[in-house]
């Protein structure tokens, strides 16, 4: 390509359209980020200090439960919606409507509302317990678990998953699938071999659509998972909106938060592309 | 192409929906054969092609191979292979893993595999090309890499399903020269569908002129093309001039009001009949003297010849000749009696 004076010219009549969004990022994004990251080395009086972040090492306990809970609740995720976005790609019509209403109906609900919903359906004397009183068990503890807490998230974020691991596989053609068939694999193998490594990218995707706000959720540990099952979006919280005002703390947990979803995500990416790799050789 | 029969389809009926798509078909299939199913879009050719591949399964009738009965036997379970109508190469595998894919699925050694596929891909012409991206072929070039993936497995026959229908046309004609040859060095059945007739005649021992999921007529290009057995196929073997007649006795019919000598018999007494002739079976000839005479309506240049459209009291016959004529002038026509088909009047 030449490099002359024109052609700098036209592409930077090229990047005209793309300034409104340059100009809300730097404004929407840049800037508050860099505030963020301002608070979290300062202190109250504005001085620079390290001594938010080494406060935060206080709540690596909770740190660590927010990572243990949303990985928890993310590989479920994957697994409900796999098979689910499978199915749901292969379906015609009528049949293919209706599963995809039954997946989408929950989101158009508010999320205050469905998380409160569980919490009458797993409370001591809920819907649950009540129903098992019946027959003379229970009442069985579930709300204010570990548990009770992964079952919002999954809940909650598993939509995230179905829609790109389901737009990924419906790109996967029937007579692909049909080739493969065709030059000897079974149900299996036709998995194994072709539908999982195609759709991969949306799987990759969805674990990043559930992971990154399950780990960062204080609505679903505060109303299913109670006083004991605090997670780091609750510490932040409290720094900004509870009693402990202090946001130049919060600001610090969230940056080590963000470090720590980067490092996730670029571990799984790592190995996600090793995992295609496995497969082509 | 052998003797001995390798496929056979006994009576077999297809229903999508309550609509018949395969009304009772009947054909037997020989080993080495290359064997072609013509029709129209919507006739059942590419149907009854995934029947013998296993990804329909007829709501009634059988289908034999080698004599044994395969209806429920699953896809990956047959000894065919498919070259699908879009490829449909695995875009996440390159070349080599492509055509390597069915050598891995069965386990076989590395090594041998890597022979193998290198085997193929020379004789798809495609050497150099192992690493190379599916996206970053051209369209000729996948054609190939399908012909090569099916090809690996040494299936007893091979299906095409319309291969060359994405490729231009002098890719087209190369292709064709190229799986005619590879069919015979191979010495494998092919079962070829297309619905260009051109191709049909150009590659096959046989064509299955199929329509409305009936088999219409099974013969050699020759038998289709010189003797086709009703209107439909006529028509659709190249271009023809169907008109009314009228059987008076044997070898002689009537059409466009004229008595001619012809060489079929076997008709009822005044059976109202088709008559079918070839636009290059036309003689032009003198105003005055032919049986038959008209007016050009319009001449238009093919290359080869020119195409001359005649009216001829309201029907519009088409000629192929090599000599033009001028629009508006008044020429007459005669056919030789060889060149006169006669056919039974097609239920309508």
């Amino acid at each position: 390509m030449k490099n002359t004076s024109e052609s700098k010219k036209s592409k930077l009549w090229g990047a005209l359209p793309a300034a409104p969004y340059v100009l809300w990022m730097v404004a929407f994004i840049v800037i508050p980020l860099g505030m963020v990251v301002f608070f979290a080395l300062t202190d109250s009086q504005g001085q620079f200090t390290l001594e938010n972040i080494a406060r935060g090492g206080e709540y690596m306990s909770v740190l660590l439960r927010s990572i243990k809970l949303a990985a928890i609740a993310t590989v479920l995720c994957v697994l409900i919606a796999y098979p689910l976005a499978y199915i749901l790609s292969r379906k015609q019509g009528f049949q293919k409507q209706t599963l995809f209403i039954m997946v989408m109906l929950p989101m158009w609900m508010n999320f205050l509302l469905r998380t409160f919903a569980w919490m009458t359906i797993l409370e001591n004397n809920g819907l649950i317990n009540k129903f098992l009183g019946l027959f003379g068990i229970g009442p069985l503890h579930m709300i204010n678990t570990q548990g009770a807490v992964i079952l919002g998230m999954v809940y909650n974020y598993i939509p995230f998953m179905i829609l790109p691991i389901y737009t990924t596989m419906c790109k996967i053609g029937n007579d692909v699938i049909e080739a493969a068939q065709d030059l000897g694999g079974n149900t299996f193998q036709v998995m194994a071999r072709v539908v999982i490594p195609l759709s991969l990218p949306g799987v990759s995707t969805g674990i990043t659509m559930v992971f990154v706000p399950a780990i960062s959720t204080f609505i679903i540990s505060k109303m299913l998972g109670g006083g004991t099952n605090q997670l780091i979006g609750d510490i932040i919280e409290l720094q900004f909106l509870g009693n402990s005002y202090n946001p130049n703390l919060g600001s610090a947990i969230s940056l080590v938060l963000m470090v720590v979803v980067l490092l996730c995500m670029s571990i799984m990416n790592n190995f996600d592309d090793e995992e295609m790799e496995g497969r082509i050789l | 192409m052998k003797d001995n029969i390798l496929i056979s389809l006994k009576d077999v009926v297809v229903e999508f929906d309550g609509q018949r798509i395969l009304k009772g078909i009947n054909l037997d299939i020989h080993d080495e054969e290359f064997v072609t199913f013509l029709g129209p879009s919507g006739c059942g050719k590419t149907t009854t092609l995934r029947i013998i591949g296993g990804f329909v399964e007829p709501n009634s009738g059988d289908i034999f191979f080698d004599g044994k009965k395969i209806n429920g036997v699953p896809p990956y379970k047959r000894n065919v292979n498919t070259v699908f109508q879009r490829y449909a190469l695995f875009p996440h595998l390159n070349v080599f893993d492509n055509v390597a894919f069915g050598l891995n699925i069965k386990k076989m050694d590395k090594k041998q595999i890597s022979t193998k596929v290198r085997e193929m891909l020379k004789l798809v012409g495609l050497v150099g090309f192992e690493n190379r991206n599916i996206n970053q072929l051209s369209g000729g070039q996948q054609q190939r890499v399908a012909i090569a993936r099916a090809l690996v497995n040494e299936p007893k026959v091979l299906l095409l399903d319309e291969p060359l229908g994405a490729l231009d046309l002098k890719l087209r004609k190369e292709m064709q020269t190229e799986l005619m040859r590879i069919q015979k060095s191979l010495k494998i059945t092919f079962i070829y569908v297309t619905h260009d007739q051109e191709e049909a005649l150009t590659m096959s021992d046989r064509v299955v002129v199929m329509k409305d999921g009936e088999i219409q007529q099974i013969g050699t290009p020759q038998d289709i093309y010189n003797e086709p057995k009703n209107a439909f196929v006529a028509d659709f073997i190249g271009e023809s001039n169907i008109i009314d007649g009228v059987m008076y006795e044997d070898f002689e019919v009537e059409f466009a009001g004229q008595a001619f000598k012809c060489v079929d018999k076997g008709f009822a007494e005044n059976e109202r009949v088709d008559v079918v002739i070839r636009p290059e079976d036309i003689i032009v000839g003198d105003y005055e003297t032919s049986p038959i005479s008209g007016e050009v309506e319009s001449v238009i240049f093919k290359g080869v010849h020119y195409e001359i459209t005649v009216d001829a009291h309201g029907y519009k016959w088409l000629i192929h000749s090599t000599q033009s004529q001028p629009v508006g002038a008044h020429i007459g026509m005669n056919v030789r009696p060889e060149d006169i088909h006669i056919m039974k009047k097609m239920e309508a």
